[in-house]
């Protein structure tokens, strides 16, 4: 299988404090990777970096085939991200966000228009166009700043806490579009604190307190945990 | 030790609670539970005096919200949403800060907050604000709970925080629950709902249903085929298409599968799925959890 991201030995040190620890890992292409661990356990610190938004101590790290150190700018261009905390401009309207996203991505008038129609067709969202983001029930605003967070097409989507508060039913329709963008081979990278959601993911990673202590499939680690969903396994680890 | 009667709310033209009723007796751990948007805090600011309702009735211990909410501030401890100490005070300093408040000292009632705050002790000189997450979450509840108050009203404590500390900080909830405290919690959470005496499922500032967890699920009338297959997203596609299918949402590991007016069988949709060549397949019929119900009444 081909790989999107290879980690190798990556240490941060804020201080005196060390918040990944030596983290070894490969992601593959197309695959949903869950990165889960405990509040603090370094999650955040290692997504900043996979996203050229921070840099290691030490460690080897290619994303999207580029260089962590050298070639930040490029990786930049070739991954999406979305969080929860942080995602659409809740004083623009829809269509004003897809533009300044795409803009910022410099992709052609043209191809934005072309994508916008289907996307908003896809989303149920064409007479919401003209209406501000601020003015949306949560369910749709997510789904909206997933699909704006890989409108340019990038090879890998980080995904952090994508899903807070929302209805089951709307949660699982989020989830419908991680599967397709996984299906049309981007390569998903999530964090969450639903620990049904982990089992939705390919492989799953564990964290804690700065080292990553699991990293199989779902059932691969039941079955070494034994354990009968995610959740056991998840406290087995970090408690 | 809860009366909520008719209550009702809006904001401009958004109806936040609409007629909602509700019993919560003494010594009961009591949950909420519905995502954003559907009246949870509404509701706890009405009954924490904090907010007048539009219409309708609500005692806390035969207080009045409206006319006794003096009284009441003295017999109940909240907890809201967001973090609301001061975040320039020390640990010891908020904590001392709240006890004087309400005419006690932190020596009286440490019994209470014992469990609790000797694991944050350690840094009692350290400001609010510097906390970690976790951290604040136990000083926020011994404030809530430094003048021993009858009941303890709780606004989504555990959202955003990770399974482990959830786990942990209901265990502190029973605990405190044996202390005679009646306890109103929130959550978005539906697997937090089997830790509570009882729950009332909310949606879009209505109640659903309102009943222990374990009957919520067991008078539920649906049939829930539960499938699982190599490939997920396939699987998905392939039981919505099937003609039978009501409802087709993944739940984990499995898929969980409706069928129009239940009439489908787990024969059926395992010939169905072998046809389109899905491998290792398994379908069975199992019992509904708490968000299967929620789901269900949600879309009626």
């Amino acid at each position: 299988m081909e790989k999107i991201i290879t980690v190798k030995n990556l240490v941060k040190k804020f201080g005196s404090f060390t918040a990944n620890d030596n983290l070894t890992f490969d992601v593959f292409k197309g695959e949903i990777f869950g990165f889960l661990g405990a509040n603090g356990a370094g999650k955040t610190t290692t997504i900043r970096i996979l996203c050229g938004l921070s840099s290691p101590t030490s460690g080897e790290l290619k994303v999207a085939g580029f260089d962590i150190y050298k070639e930040t700018e490029k990786i930049k261009q070739n991954i999406g991200y979305m969080s929860q905390k942080f995602s659409l401009y809740e004083d623009l309207t829809v269509s004003e966000n897809i533009q300044l996203y795409a803009g910022i991505y410099g992709i052609s008038v043209k191809k934005r228009k072309e994508k916008e129609a289907e996307l908003l067709k896809k989303l149920d969202l064409e007479n919401a166009k003209n209406k501000l983001i601020g003015g949306l029930p949560l369910g749709w605003k997510q789904k909206l700043a997933f699909s704006i967070a890989i409108f340019h097409e990038p090879k890998i989507v980080f995904l952090d806490e994508p899903t807070g508060g929302v209805d089951p039913v709307t949660r699982r329709k989020f989830w419908d579009l991680i599967y397709e963008a996984a299906n049309n081979g981007i390569t998903v990278f999530v964090t969450t604190h639903y620990m049904d959601e982990a089992e939705y993911c390919d492989r799953v990673s564990i964290m804690d307190a700065g080292k990553i202590e699991a990293l199989d499939t779902p059932a691969k680690l039941k079955e070494i945990y034994n354990a009968k969903n995610i959740d056991e396994v998840f406290l087995k680890i970090a408690r | 030790m809860i009366t909520i009667k008719n209550i009702s709310k809006s904001y401009d033209k958004t109806e936040a609670i609409k007629n909602i009723s509700l019993e919560i007796n003494r010594g009961e751990l009591f949950g909420l539970i519905g995502p954003d948007g559907a009246g949870k805090t509404t509701l706890m600011r009405i009954l924490m005096t904090l907010l007048l309702p539009d219409s309708g009735k609500a005692k806390m211990d035969e207080f009045d919200v409206v006319k006794d909410f003096k009284e009441i501030r003295h017999i109940v401890g909240y907890m809201p949403g967001r973090f609301s100490l001061y975040q320039d005070l020390s640990v010891e300093e908020n904590l001392n800060f709240f006890a004087t408040v309400f005419g006690t000292t932190v020596e009286e009632n440490y019994d209470l907050i014992r469990d609790i705050y000797y694991q944050i002790e350690p840094f009692k000189k350290r400001r609010a604000g510097k906390l970690s997450g976790g951290m604040k979450q136990k000083l926020a509840l011994s404030c809530a709970l430094i003048h021993k108050p009858k009941i303890l009203v709780l606004d989504e404590p555990t959202t955003g925080v990770d399974a482990v500390s959830r786990k942990e900080f209901w265990e502190m909830l029973k605990k405190l629950q044996k202390k005679d405290i009646t306890i109103l919690v929130s959550t978005p959470y539906m697997d937090e709902a089997i830790l509570c005496d009882q729950v009332a499922l909310m949606q879009n500032g209505r109640i659903l249903d309102v009943d222990s967890p374990s009957r919520i699920t067991e008078k539920f009338p649906r049939k829930i085929i539960q499938a699982r297959s190599e490939n997920m997203f396939q699987l998905i596609n392939d039981l919505r298409n099937f003609e039978k299918a009501e409802a087709v949402y993944a739940f984990g590991q499995f898929v969980h599968f409706t069928g129009i007016e239940d009439d489908v069988e787990t024969t059926e949709l395992d010939n169905y799925l072998e046809k389109l060549n899905h491998k290792n397949i398994l379908v069975e019929e199992i019992n509904p959890g708490i968000e299967d119900v929620f789901m269900n009444l949600m879309e009626k």
